[in-house]
């Protein structure tokens, strides 16, 4: 997909109105919850949509990524940048 | 995912619609009420509710809409919702939006409501009013609606489609971004209950339907960045059955007014379906072992062509009511699929209904069945 098809990411994300964070006991996985979805994360995901409150830039979030997780923070900011472009298609992501 | 079950192949539901009334001042013939309404007497109140919430979120369920009849036809609507929210669920209102002022929805708000649906019947007010048989419904709707927005609650618009609004389905979407929707539903009629008793007056046209289809494609690019359109397709005209519920039993429960518990709302058009009640049973029993959560779990049920279907963990033979209403069989497949007998009836049916010249509504619930006639929209 060429760069000018890609969604635009806000500098400082948030989960959109009606859509929130919730850990669910009975599956023991972190869901993201929202008008009739339900998103179940895996692994450092719920980590990353912590951290998405409107007051951290995207360079923050990675950063507090990189502290957390000993991978290379190139490809921290790649996986983040991928699931945020993911969830701003799905309009589950809007700027803070 | 760990299941929480010891019978093996049996997962958690995930929403529970709740009934909270039958009572509403609208009368869509579409309604997905049951001809036979609950009494506002065999409501169940609002500590039941509660009770309810929790055990449905101790068995898994992470989302729980608040409909009806209209919600907020209940007094007690806010300590409900406020019930809901406090089991820990993702909690939606669906609602016409009549009844319900801003001092109430504030509270709502405040009280953690996560998300509100709002029924919209057609883009212009005369036939809006017309369509739910309520003089004055559509403009306070688009006021109710503002109020939603300038909450900051996010809103979905849900507008049922048949013959008397399909040929505006393009301008339905954009009413639903004005007013400030993030989410819009384009469900067409589903035949069960009042809406196949009203089938005649309802039915689109097989090439109005395909036109509403290509204009959702054509225009959903447009609204990419701010609105998110979700259809439900019209099987009358479909090749393939749509997937019922997720499946009978699998992802969802109804719980009645009077606290009958469902797999879908029109189940109990099913003869000999037995259901259980909340006043009785915990909502864990009723999920694992009520005979109507058991009749058409799973494939073991199935007749051909669908027993031996590769389709069939993905469809799971379509609707049970549908087949029922069509084939007057709820065991055989769903007469959407074309591979079903009656295929080819059921779109005979759709295509003479279609052709019906004048829209004459029995309208749900209304005491005397004040009919009244709508202009065909072409």
């Amino acid at each position: 997909m060429p760069d000018s098809d890609l969604p635009k990411l806000p500098d400082r994300p948030r989960l959109a109105p009606g859509v929130r964070l919730h850990f669910d006991t009975t599956r023991d996985a972190w869901v993201l919850l929202g008008p009739e979805r339900v998103i179940e994360t895996e692994g450092p995901a719920s980590e990353i949509l912590r951290r998405c409150d409107g007051s951290r830039t995207i360079d923050q979030i990675v950063d507090d990524l990189a502290s957390l997780y000993t991978a290379d923070r190139t490809e921290i900011a790649s996986d983040v940048t991928d699931m945020l472009r993911e969830l701003v298609t799905k309009r589950m992501l809007v700027a803070g | 995912m760990t299941t929480p079950f010891a019978v093996a192949g049996l997962t958690a539901p995930l929403g529970l619609l709740a009934e909270l009334t039958h009572r509403c001042p609208l009368a869509c013939p579409y309604c997905s009420n049951p001809l036979t309404l609950d009494d506002r007497s065999d409501e169940l109140d609002a500590a039941t509710w509660a009770r309810v919430f929790c055990e449905a979120a101790a068995l898994g369920v992470l989302q729980v809409h608040l409909s009806g009849g209209e919600p907020a036809s209940r007094r007690d609507l806010v300590e409900i919702a406020a019930a809901a929210h406090a089991a820990g669920l993702y909690t939606n209102l669906i609602t016409s939006g009549i009844g319900l002022d801003v001092a109430r929805l504030t509270r709502l708000k405040e009280l953690g409501l996560d998300h509100v649906q709002l029924s919209v019947q057609d883009v212009e007010a005369a036939s809006a009013d017309r369509i739910a048989d309520y003089s004055g419904a559509h403009t306070r709707k688009l006021s109710f609606a503002r109020s939603v927005t300038e909450l900051g609650l996010a809103l979905t618009v849900n507008v049922v489609i048949h013959r008397a609004n399909i040929d505006r389905v393009a301008a339905l979407v954009e009413l639903a971004a004005m007013l400030g929707a993030g989410r819009v539903e384009i469900a067409h009629a589903q035949y069960y209950g009042w809406a196949l008793r009203n089938r005649s007056a309802l039915m689109p046209t097989r090439e109005q339907v395909a036109r509403a289809m290509q204009d959702v494609e054509q225009i959903r690019p447009h609204y990419a960045d701010r609105l998110s359109i979700d259809l439900v397709v019209p099987d009358y005209y479909a090749r393939r059955p749509k997937a019922c519920m997720g499946g009978w039993a699998r992802r969802s429960l109804n719980v009645t007014p009077s606290g009958r518990v469902l797999p879908c709302h029109a189940a109990e058009t099913i003869p000999g379906l037995r259901f259980w009640s909340v006043r009785e049973h915990s909502l864990r029993s009723i999920w694992t072992e009520s005979p109507a959560f058991q009749a058409f779990r799973g494939s073991d049920w199935m007749a051909e062509p669908c027993r031996t279907c590769e389709l069939r963990g993905e469809d799971f033979g379509g609707c049970r009511c549908q087949a029922l209403a069509i084939a007057g069989d709820a065991r055989a497949t769903d007469p959407a699929c074309e591979l079903s007998p009656h295929h080819a009836r059921m779109l005979a049916l759709a295509e003479q209904d279609s052709t019906d010249a004048e829209i004459r509504y029995t309208y749900r619930g209304r005491r005397l069945h004040a009919d009244a006639i709508a202009t065909p929209s072409r």
